[in-house]
């Protein structure tokens, strides 16, 4: 009980402060209109794939790409409790080192999933094809999507001590993962280099992408692998970096 | 009786440097007890390693009878603490903070209310409960450190450097605050200062630091009973040779040179100024200014370490490198 209540504290903190920093949330408005709206009409003279214009193409994978730039990005709030001290806070409290990291996860997940959700009311007004039913579809699998991505960001920043070194390490895991997800571009077909091929098999944001793809794109998209594959994989991949995260947030020096 | 927090030769050892050495400390129930020591003395290493935050590389602590390593949500449950830096959420206001902390102390839901307003109103933040603690000015947010250090009813408050930064009224505040909490609430209360005032005014026993070890322990009246007598503080022109007369001469054996001055401990301080004077004329030494006062702190931590607590000068650092500084200038 104490250790729910531990998990619903810490879950509670982390999106209060994310729906009180205004900045952050009316910023992040921006990238995803940007790529969609600018990259997305540029490219789109490069040819469409299959029967989809790109922006339809891209639009799964901007909020792919949302829900991992953003999930990456809450590891900043482990380096700010840090130099301001709140840290110490958490980590003197007798609950479990389990129960803080998951409710740091589980916060910062809901975040990133708010801001997914941005995205997705963006494509709307972009002209895609959207629904409730849709939308409902998407939650849990965005949901999903997070949780490993926002342990990568975590068990990361519980290793560095500023942020600096962190914005540096983040964009170096960000950008292979974004561009090696065809989440911009097709990583399967005849013209694809074999490589690329490869190591996007590899890429849980691969699986992730292409299950946001099935539900929103529906018929019009050829799935890479079936739906309940995509999510299995990504749900394999979340088990893993939750554990590797809450060992990481349990040493003590 | 048992102490409520016993040591055993709890040591930590940081990259070869040892900032805290075979520290074998008994604190009794209820009473207010201090570190005092220099920074980098290993005060703060301790009160972490009490705390559960750092891992003793040997020896071992036990807290309220909980083993500090394999007990330490036990540990954790029993105690309070507010440590040197802030540690509180600024995006949160002040009741959000304390909320939280009642809810990861697991303190039942229908006292949570009460127990706020109360330890609100006990450093006087009613007012400001309801505002982000951004703004906050560093005096308050301390204050509001203490009370939620006190939500959840623990046994040991530990308070690291409660009023390093602050202004002499807040201080006196501070003071008061905790005064009051060993007399009503039975609170044993740990600090650590490195201002002697502090440990004099606030604690019935303290524990002198240097290099990770306990080279004093006892109440600040009977520490200061130890110089015997008075302190007689001489300026003059030149200090090292009148240093090395009074000895010769006088048979004066607690001489310390601090910063071209010299102090001489003495049984009964009045009846040796004249002669003092005296000698120095002889040997034509100009005495600048000679004074005499009751011993403090100051000069108890000076009898034994032979330093004044604040004699390097520089930047203030604290933790590691604070600890790592000391060790070089040994």
């Amino acid at each position: 009980m104490t250790e729910l209540r531990g998990f619903y504290t810490l879950w509670l903190r982390e999106v209060k402060r994310y729906l009180r920093d205004r900045v952050r949330i009316v910023s992040s408005f921006f990238q995803p209109l940007l790529w969609l709206a600018i990259f997305g009409s540029g490219i789109r003279f490069s040819g469409a794939i299959g029967e989809l214009t790109t922006q339809q193409y891209i639009f799964p994978g901007i909020i792919g790409q949302t829900l991992l730039f953003t999930s990456m990005f809450m590891g900043i709030s482990v380096i700010w409790d840090k130099e301001f001290g709140f840290m110490k806070e958490i980590l003197v409290a007798p609950v479990s080192r389990v129960s803080v990291f998951l409710g740091k996860m589980f916060g910062d997940s809901t975040d990133a999933v708010i801001q997914g959700t941005i995205v997705f009311l963006l494509g709307t007004l972009l002209g895609i094809k959207l629904n409730v039913f849709i939308f409902f579809e998407v939650l849990p699998v965005m949901l999903l999507i997070t949780f490993g991505l926002v342990s990568i960001g975590l068990t990361i920043a519980s290793f560095i001590e500023n942020l600096e070194s962190f914005g540096v390490v983040q964009s170096f895991i960000n950008l292979p993962l974004f561009f090696l997800s065809g989440a911009l571009f097709p990583v399967r077909g005849a013209s694809i280099p074999g490589w690329l091929e490869l190591v996007s098999n590899f890429n849980p944001l691969t699986y992730g992408v292409d299950a946001l793809r099935t539900i929103i794109l529906g018929e019009a998209w050829q799935p890479l692998y079936p739906l309940y594959y995509n999510l299995f994989v990504v749900c394999c991949f979340d088990a893993v970096m939750i554990v590797i995260g809450t060992l990481a947030f349990s040493r003590r020096k | 009786m048992k102490g409520i927090i016993e040591t055993d030769q709890l040591t930590k050892i940081f990259d070869g440097i040892v900032a805290v050495d075979k520290l074998d400390i008994t604190v009794e129930q209820g009473e207010v007890f201090a570190l005092l020591g220099p920074n980098g003395a290993g005060k703060t290493t301790t009160i972490s390693m009490l705390c559960t935050i750092l891992k003793p590389t040997s020896g071992t602590a036990k807290v309220n009878g909980f083993d500090i390593y394999k007990q330490a949500t036990q540990v954790r449950k029993s105690i309070g603490i507010v440590f040197q830096d802030p540690s509180i959420d600024d995006r949160l206001t002040g009741r959000e903070n304390l909320y939280m902390h009642a809810n990861l102390y697991g303190v039942p839901t229908s006292e949570q209310k009460s127990r706020i307003e109360n330890v609100l109103k006990l450093v006087e933040l009613e007012d400001r409960a309801g505002d982000l603690l951004r703004t906050y000015s560093s005096g308050m947010r301390r204050r509001l450190e203490i009370a939620r250090g006190l939500i959840h009813y623990p046994k040991v408050l530990f308070l690291d450097e409660p009023t390093i930064g602050l202004d002499p009224q807040t201080r006196e505040h501070i003071w008061t605050y905790i005064k009051d909490l060993k007399e009503e609430h039975e609170i044993t209360v740990v600090l650590t200062t490195h201002y002697m005032d502090e440990a004099d005014r606030l604690s019935d026993r303290i524990g002198i630091m240097d290099y990770g070890k306990i080279i004093a322990l006892d109440t600040p009246a009977r520490l200061k009973e130890t110089l015997e007598g008075d302190v007689i503080t001489v300026n003059a022109t030149d200090p090292q040779r009148l240093s090395s007369i009074l000895t010769e001469k006088m048979s004066l054996q607690k001489i310390h040179m601090v910063d071209k001055t010299i102090e001489v401990t003495v049984r009964s301080g009045k009846n040796l100024l004249p002669r003092i004077v005296e000698l120095a004329t002889e040997n034509n030494i100009y005495v600048e200014s000679i004074f005499l006062r009751e011993p403090n702190l100051d000069d108890v931590f000076l009898h034994y370490t032979g330093r004044t607590i604040r004699e390097e000068g520089g930047k203030e650092l604290h933790g590691v490198s604070a600890i790592k500084r000391r060790a070089a200038i040994r």
